[in-house]
């Protein structure tokens, strides 16, 4: 695959290195000379010097046969626009552009920049894993259908231990996908029976986490 | 010229050029917001005037172009009109698609010094302006007369 990168600071240097290692045909482009310099030592022709929002920049890179741009650069407002050229006037089918500032997220989106990978989105995520708000983690979001898929352990005392499926009760837009009982996964069936120690993940409708959470994950205090 | 009673301009880029609109606009009474991400960019708007530029009624809002509270803060969601002209093309280039896109704003003008993208976004329907094509033809049109 030929592929072109803006942008040789950390990332953009390693993603080159790892895609010439896997065999990929790939231009790099830096616009800073010294770094362009330190670069050029590893990667030889392989990487061009100058502005990669630059049109004719871009064209010399050969992005019209390129088959994947991957937009890299310390600034989004340049990620965004050379994805959004490399796709919309250059053609190219995948591009993939890096988000400095998780805000900045929906602007990827409206621009049709997609994916577009936030590091910092990333590490809050991987936070959110390591210290689950409601011991709750989220497994996958899907903001535009506003779901979720959350993995929650069943805490001793909680409402839903020791209860089949079918009497969980569980609120309209919740459902009990999968249960995990000692490293096996299972889909459960109406009939298998909820225990304190299982992982189990439901898929909800955004705003239903706390509801979902109280039925696992907090012990009822017994009277 | 037309005017356009009342029209809420907002101007993204308090430099030379996006200053001069500023006051030009607020003199022809339109009520003018300001967004710059450097807190001294006020001094440009003041220059040669007798008061202040709040004081005048204008607005000015300290913030980075691309951040969307920033945009809000100055009012992007109420804008008429909506001029990029920071120093960034590109940044000028994408914050002039959110304006119309996502705040469906009709007037939207963007300074673009390359124009290699002035002219692709306006094939794609952004109202781009290029001085440096402007300059281009000026100067070749002078150098043109000189010669004949």
């Amino acid at each position: 695959m030929y592929v072109v990168v803006v942008g040789g600071g950390k990332v953009g240097w390693n993603l080159a290195r790892e895609l010439i290692d896997k065999g990929h045909e790939l231009t790099l482009i830096e616009a800073n000379q010294r770094r362009y310099a330190t670069v050029e030592d590893a990667l030889e022709h392989r990487v061009h010097y100058g502005d990669g929002s630059e049109l004719w920049v871009l064209e010399r890179a050969g992005i019209e046969r390129a088959e994947m741009v991957i937009a890299v650069t310390g600034d989004d407002e340049d990620n965004l626009l050379i994805c959004q050229v490399a796709r919309e006037k250059y053609g190219v089918e995948r591009v993939i552009a890096r988000c400095n500032n998780p805000r900045n997220l929906p602007h990827f989106d409206l621009l049709g920049a997609k994916p577009a990978v936030s590091a910092t989105d990333l590490i809050l995520r991987l936070i959110e894993h390591e210290v689950p708000q409601y011991g709750m983690i989220h497994l996958l979001d899907l903001p535009e259908q506003e779901l979720e898929i959350v993995e929650l352990e069943v805490v001793p005392g909680a409402p839903a231990a020791g209860i089949e499926v079918r009497q969980l009760g569980l609120p309209d837009g919740a459902l009990l996908i999968s249960i995990v009982r000692e490293n096996r996964g299972f889909v459960p069936r109406a009939d298998s029976t909820v225990e304190a120690g299982d992982k189990v993940l439901v898929m909800l409708e955004m705003g239903l986490e706390e509801e979902i959470n109280k039925r696992f994950a907090e012990a009822v205090a017994v009277g | 010229m037309v005017r356009v009673p009342g029209m809420f301009v907002l101007i993204v880029g308090a430099g030379r050029v996006g200053s001069a609109i500023a006051k030009g606009m607020l003199s022809e009474g339109h009520e003018v917001s300001v967004l710059d991400e450097d807190p001294e960019a006020i001094a440009l708007l003041e220059r040669g005037q007798d008061s202040g530029w709040e004081d005048m009624g204008g607005q000015f809002t300290v913030g980075t172009a691309l951040e969307i509270d920033a945009l809000l803060a100055a009012g992007i969601d109420r804008a008429d009109a909506f001029v990029a002209s920071t120093d960034g093309d590109n940044t000028n280039l994408i914050i002039a698609q959110i304006a119309k896109k996502r705040f469906d704003i009709e007037k939207v003008v963007v300074r673009v010094l390359d124009p290699l993208r002035a002219a692709w976004y306006r094939e794609q329907g952004l109202h781009t302006v290029c001085p440096t094509q402007v300059a281009i033809e000026m100067l070749e049109a002078a150098v043109r007369e000189e010669v004949a």
